[in-house]
């Protein structure tokens, strides 16, 4: 190549075929770059989790049906014929179930979502990735688990005789406000845990306060009315009496029934509320300036 | 006149780089500014900020990036370069939307594809093949094209054969070679890559090189952040230099490897090394120093710049005709050039130094020296004609030439050496 050919060369760098419109960055953010990218992601995020967790053990899918199994094993021995609690409770086994696999989902989403972004530190501190992600799809695979969990439920529901009627048709209704409440506190723990490590240790310890809190394990009519009121300002007690009423005994009392009247239901709206909107000003806020914290 | 073949090139370049600089800007940089508070007792837990709530006033200031504008052109090859510290990975990762400036803004045109810290965003726990679909839709493609474009990121990185290993347990150099072949198929319009070429093989060196030749060709928008001033020549229309949190200048790439050059060995006194010396009962350096024309003591040499020699000794017993040897060698110990001085004195007699006298021996050195590590021997012999060795330093000097010129050998001389056609045999 002669001198003169290479200097063409070099002049003939091509003006680039599409300029896009200059448009400002702002910054690394709880949804930054597009909706649908972020909707991407999190699918691909919840997906890969889900597989790791199932198809890293050893019995994969055995582990998917075995392990609500065990855990239901377990429940019947201790609270059926160890400590009786629900001796005057019908279907007791099968409504101790139910709470457990809906409560430890919130447990569990909220648990593997806490350390996610510091999890995700490789990710976090090279790409632009939409902040929010992260903890949902922790709390995404968390509910993976609780569909295939559900399954099992509901096979002893009907196995004890328990027929299906309409209001099982509300069970998404459950699982969505379950889900909201959970991705919301995922949201302020996980975003609040890169700068304040002692917010696991705190965690630890709520969490198991939360379960005796809640009729996980006791109906709530075991209480007088002071009582209920007071453990009803978590919302998870609306969910779960609900989800007595209209999963295993319709003859069971709803939460206005059980508070009392329906003004009762306005402490654990306003409770739930603000706990979305505490979360939503948290994670904007700690967005931004979480990959300097890492 | 003719004009060299490297000034010919040069100024191609130059013509290439001021068309684009006419060209449509894609990224704007305006004022952006980015301090860090860094804690000077860090507080890790709520307990601790509880403990000590006004524990926020003792945060030390970091000014990492201090009011940085500069415009980069469609299809334009960009270098920043700065020394480590100076807030170069801090610029980009803002741009890249991983930091969010304090003031300032920062706008763009178009798909970034960002390869920061040698890497993308890697999860170690997945798969490479689920990694490099999850990078594709980070930068913007869908999942279906992170799909089709697998394979070729796979054979781009020569890592087919591990395409369902956990990356947790790849190499660092695989990491890396996944990583950079994602960045490359993600086909986005702007790239910001820093220091690939800091890690990896010969080969990943070499492959690196050719894809920075064909996405320079095909008028790619690429920001890369180097400290290889050689790639800054040889890829870049134009750089910049920040220096402790500014910029220090943007333009030519050789003025820009020049100025950080200057930075990084430009004379600091006091930076000067003790010289290495052998003791010795004849005679001891009292002092040797490099200077330059403003009569300054300078541990480094730009290329070209006038160098001044000095060495200062002194006579532990007489020394009758003596000579001083000095020889510039290559780091290898070879000698490309030496001199010999005598005393400058009135008679022969007069050719003797007594006890406890000093000599210097001082003056300037043509300097033709290429970029490079040099230093400097001794020799002093006494009783020239009997060639008694005094004295001997091995390397009494140390010395770096920086500059941009490059060339074989050591040293650059004139020719007038001409190639014409004169016919046809």
């Amino acid at each position: 190549m002669s001198t003169l050919e290479r200097i063409e060369d070099r002049d003939a760098t091509p003006a680039p075929p599409h300029v896009g419109e200059l448009r400002e960055v702002s910054g690394p953010s709880a949804l930054g770059g597009g909706r649908r990218r972020a909707l991407e992601l999190l699918y691909l995020m919840a997906s890969f989790d889900f597989k790791r967790t199932y198809f890293g053990t050893t019995l994969g899918y055995v582990w998917t049906i075995a392990r609500p199994l065990l855990v239901f094993g377990v429940l019947l021995v201790v609270f059926t014929k160890g400590l009786r609690l629900g001796a005057s409770v019908a279907h007791y086994p099968q409504l101790l179930l139910f709470n457990f696999i809906l409560f430890g989902f919130f447990q569990e989403g909220v648990g593997t979502a806490l350390p996610s972004i510091v999890g995700a530190e490789a990710i976090v501190r090279k790409t632009q990735f939409p902040r929010l992600v992260i903890p949902i799809a922790s709390v995404l695979t968390a509910m993976f688990n609780l569909g295939l969990n559900l399954i099992v439920v509901f096979i002893f529901i009907v196995g004890d005789g328990i027929s299906p009627r309409w209001t099982w048709l509300l069970l998404p209704v459950l699982v969505l406000g379950t889900l909201i409440l959970t991705i919301a506190v995922a949201m302020i723990l996980s975003s609040l845990y890169p700068r304040f490590r002692d917010v696991g240790i705190i965690w630890t310890v709520m969490s198991t306060a939360l379960f005796y809190a809640t009729p996980v394990i006791y109906p709530l009519d075991r209480f007088h009315h002071t009582l209920r009121v007071v453990i009803s300002a978590n919302p998870m007690t609306v969910i779960l009496v609900c989800a007595r009423k209209w999963i295993i005994s319709p003859s069971a009392l709803g939460p206005a029934g059980e508070l009392g009247g329906h003004v009762y239901l306005l402490i654990p709206a306003v409770v739930y509320v603000a706990i979305c909107l505490l979360a939503v000003w948290i994670f904007r806020r700690e967005a931004p300036r979480i990959a300097e914290e890492l | 006149m003719e004009a060299t073949e490297d000034k010919r090139e040069q100024l191609a370049g130059r013509r290439a780089a001021e068309r684009l600089l006419a060209g449509p800007t894609v990224i704007d940089v305006r004022g952006v500014s980015k301090r860090f508070l860094i804690p000077t007792n860090r507080m890790n837990s709520l307990r601790e900020r509880v403990a000590n709530p006004l524990g926020h006033r003792n945060a030390h200031v970091l000014q990492a990036l201090q009011d940085i504008s500069f415009n980069v052109h469609a299809g334009e090859f960009f270098g920043i370069v700065g020394r480590n510290g100076s807030g170069k990975s801090t610029l980009l990762k803002i741009m890249a939307s991983i930091y969010r400036a304090d003031t300032g803004r920062v706008l763009m045109a178009g798909r970034l594809a960002p390869f920061i810290e040698l890497g993308v965003g890697f999860n170690p726990e997945l798969t490479s093949k689920e990694n490099v679909v999850l990078n594709g839709v980070l930068m913007g493609l869908s999942r279906r094209e992170a799909r089709e474009r697998l394979d070729r990121v796979l054979d781009f990185a020569e890592l087919r054969e591990f395409t369902d290993m956990k990356l947790k347990n790849y190499s660092s150099g695989m990491m890396v070679r996944l990583a950079f072949s994602v960045m490359v198929a993600a086909d986005a319009d702007i790239m910001l890559i820093d220091e690939v070429l800091a890690v990896g093989d010969a080969a990943f060196g070499a492959k690196c090189i050719d894809v920075f030749t064909n996405l320079r060709k095909a008028g790619r928008t690429i920001v890369l952040v180097t400290h290889d001033m050689s790639t800054v020549q040889r890829f870049c229309h134009r750089a910049l230099l920040i220096h402790d949190s500014h910029i220090q200048f943007v333009g030519e790439p050789e003025e820009t490897a020049l100025r950080y050059y200057r930075l990084n060995f430009g004379g600091d006194p006091d930076t000067v090394r003790e010289p290495g010396i052998l003791p010795d009962v004849n005679a001891t350096v009292i002092d040797a120093w490099l200077q330059n024309a403003d009569g300054e003591r300078i541990q480094n040499v730009e290329q070209g710049e006038q160098l001044f020699f000095n060495c200062l000794i002194e006579a532990r017993r007489e020394l009758r005709q003596p000579v001083f040897s000095y020889q510039f060698l290559d780091p290898d110990g070879i000698e490309i050039f030496g001199f010999s001085k005598r005393l400058r004195v009135e008679s022969e007699e007069d050719d003797v130094l007594r006890s406890g006298q000093r000599v210097l021996i001082a003056g300037e050195v043509e300097n033709r020296l290429l970029p490079g590590k040099y230093h400097i021997g001794q020799w002093v012999i006494r009783n020239r004609t009997q060639g008694d060795l005094a004295l001997h330093s091995f390397s009494l000097l140390e010395f770096m030439v920086y500059g941009t010129e490059g060339g074989s050998g050591h040293i650059k001389l004139d020719n007038d050496v001409q190639a014409k056609i004169v016919g046809s045999g």
